[in-house]
């Protein structure tokens, strides 16, 4: 079982990588919608990238009032 | 269609339906690839009228208000249809607020039956104001097994054997309290009686018309006015079927599309421009001799198009395309805020049509639309069959504010008269948006006259609504304005909120204010965060009971300093 904190790095890992932004600018309580730049219908398109990564189902609402890596994570992390 | 005209009230019409067309497939519910319900018309009656009955034995009657906070999905339409049929007061809100923003539009509308979704239930059952829920029943759907449900009763095992009473309304009476704003500031709570509906209904189905076999694809919120009629009231009366998706992700929307053959879908400017990019992004990845050819037949039907469409003749020639959108796609309907004219020219090009709506909760949701006769990207069309639209205190190009005149225009706001007064003058509701009226007859915004924005998703956020998140900042005084108020500019793109700031004597602005600011505004949902800030040296000018003159302050700020002084947070 992965802890909170793999599971972060691999956030913005993906995060980075998806949205092409250096890994070395993000940080988990980073807000995610202001660092990528990214609209909600973007950050529904990362949480399709994560489902795929880690293998499990994040419904919608699971992004709703979230807005730093960090709380994403911690929501993947209780469906791991 | 049923004949609206012969009807008092959203339940009536409804039940009417429900009984025209018990074989036809009324909703389709799916998540993903997955499909969770199938409804006939008498299924639906079947599902709502013992939610009806149970209701009655709680205490329902006529008049009673209810509220609910669901996402797009079949047990929003059948708790709706239950609550009509016992002639109540729907409150729809939007699932998307924060706890404390619900809870406190839920107090102002005094419902007293809340319908909502275990995973809103049970994050609002964890907030501070949650003690203020003065609902004293609240149905949760979907709970699972031994869930902690806080008080409230299972959606599902609500219901009760026996014949419910229909209880009629009268046109005048209200249909719904539709909050348009205000949930952090003033609540604006639009009451729309049933014949606000039931003549929206009519003059939309004129121009786009639903019938038994007709798909509508349901991704906007159905609190939403827009979904509330396009995805609700306007197929069901018509023996449309509805189909809810329960995800917003592209590849999902696409795929539903081919699935369930849409005929219609109502998005916001923010989807559409994704739906364009996707396709933007497939055409691109063509081989060049199939984009060479890609880009000649989307010639070939521009020009045959210039005039007016002809849907049969872009599906043959542009096969491809049109096959991705199901093959059936009468038109997409795209409103809520503005969309870029290049955006819908695309899509014209394509031979899809996007109907560019424009009108607001206040007005029962569409003042124009437009009629492709022939297409005009730069307009939000012409006034819908009922409706009056005028210009008043016009500047020498013809440009002033847009007024509005129509059986659908709501009743007032509820328990605010002074609003409603300032609103709704003689007769004509005041948009607050600036426009002109063009050679036959359409309309074409240029910006707005009140102090908010509206977002690429169709949000209308008011300063006034965002100012309680700054609460205590450690400066002499702050206000936020939409930036295009402060500094009027003729265009409905790029609008952004902006905080004056006016600090203490001898107070600078400190790394440390910048950060209180900056974890201030995270607090705030993503699209109701302020873009910059910018530093006043006078004082505010304050009525006599200490609020701060916003039109004068505005009016010194734009006459002073320019918007290149705004500061990005």
């Amino acid at each position: 079982m992965p802890t909170l904190e793999s599971t972060t790095s691999e956030v913005l890992d993906l995060a980075a990588a998806h949205f092409r932004v250096p890994r070395e600018q993000l940080r988990p309580d980073d807000d995610f919608f202001k660092k990528l730049g990214i609209s909600s219908l973007e950050a529904l398109d990362l949480l399709t990238h994560l489902e795929h990564h880690f293998h499990i189902e994040l419904p919608d609402y699971e992004l709703q009032g979230v807005s730093d890596f960090r709380t994403l994570a911690e929501r993947i992390q209780s469906r791991l | 269609m049923l004949d609206l005209r012969k009807f008092n009230s959203l339940g009536e019409a409804l039940r009417a339906a429900l009984d025209r067309w018990p074989r036809e497939v009324c909703l389709i519910e799916a998540d993903r690839e997955r499909e969770k319900a199938r409804l006939t018309y008498r299924e639906f009656k079947e599902a709502a009228l013992p939610l009806a009955r149970a209701l009655e034995n709680a205490g329902f009657q006529s008049g009673t208000r209810a509220a609910i906070i669901m996402t797009n999905q079949s047990k929003w339409l059948i708790s709706a249809y239950a609550i009509f049929f016992c002639g109540g007061v729907l409150v729809p809100l939007d699932y998307k607020l924060t706890p404390a923003e619900q809870l406190k539009l839920l107090a102002h509308s005094k419902a007293e039956f809340l319908v909502i979704e275990y995973h809103l239930w049970r994050v609002m059952a964890q907030a501070e104001e949650f003690k203020t829920l003065a609902a004293p029943t609240v149905l949760v759907t979907e709970a699972p097994a031994g869930a902690d449900l806080a008080g409230a009763k299972r959606w599902e095992e609500f219901c009760s054997a026996g014949e419910p009473v229909f209880a009629p309304r009268n046109r005048t009476d209200p249909a719904c309290i539709v909050y348009s704003s205000g949930t952090g500031g003033r609540p604006k709570g639009c009451v729309l009686t049933h014949e606000n509906y039931l003549e929206q209904c009519v003059a939309l189905t004129a121009l786009y018309p639903f019938w038994p076999g007709v798909r509508y694809l349901s991704i906007l919120p159905t609190n939403h006015a827009i979904d509330f009629m396009v995805g609700f009231i306007g197929p069901f009366t018509c023996g449309a079927a509805v189909v809810h998706l329960r995800t917003l992700r592209p590849e999902y929307i696409r795929e539903a599309f081919t699935r369930y053959k849409i005929t219609y879908m109502t998005l916001v400017p923010m989807v559409l421009k994704s739906l364009e990019r996707g396709l933007r992004q497939r055409f691109e990845a063509l081989p060049p001799g199939r984009r060479k050819m890609l880009n000649a037949l989307i010639s070939v039907n521009r020009a045959l198009t210039r005039k007016s469409p002809k849907p049969k003749i872009s599906r043959m020639l542009l096969r491809q395309v049109h096959e991705a959108f199901g093959g059936e796609l009468r038109a997409l309907f795209v409103g809520g805020a503005f969309t870029e004219p290049a955006t819908l020219q695309f899509f014209y090009d394509l031979g899809i049509l996007v109907g560019n709506g424009y009108g607001s909760t206040e007005a029962g949701t569409v003042i124009t639309m437009n009629d492709f006769k022939p297409f005009r990207p730069h307009t939000v069309g012409k006034p819908l069959p009922g409706m009056q639209v005028k210009i008043v205190n016009a500047d020498s190009e013809g440009i002033g504010e847009v007024v509005a005149k129509s059986k659908t225009v709501m009743s007032h706001y509820l328990d605010d008269p002074q609003m409603t007064a300032e609103t709704i003058v003689d007769g004509w509701l005041l948009t607050g948006d600036l426009g002109r009226i063009g050679p036959g007859g359409h309309l074409q915004l240029f910006g707005r006259k009140k102090n908010m924005i509206v977002t690429e998703e169709g949000k209308n956020i008011y300063p006034e609504d965002v100012e309680n998140a700054f609460d205590g900042l450690p400066v002499k005084e702050y206000c936020v304005f939409a930036a295009n108020y402060l500094w009027p500019a003729r265009t409905m793109v790029g609008e952004q909120l902006v905080m004056v700031i006016h600090l203490e004597p001898g107070q600078i602005v400190s790394p440390d204010l910048i950060v209180n600011i900056g974890e201030r505004n995270r607090r705030l949902l993503n699209y109701k965060r302020v873009s910059g800030y910018l530093v006043w040296e006078r004082d505010f000018p304050l009525t006599a009971s200490l609020k701060i003159k916003r039109g004068e302050l505005a009016e010194e700020i734009r006459g002073t300093l320019g918007r290149d002084r705004v500061l990005p947070l």
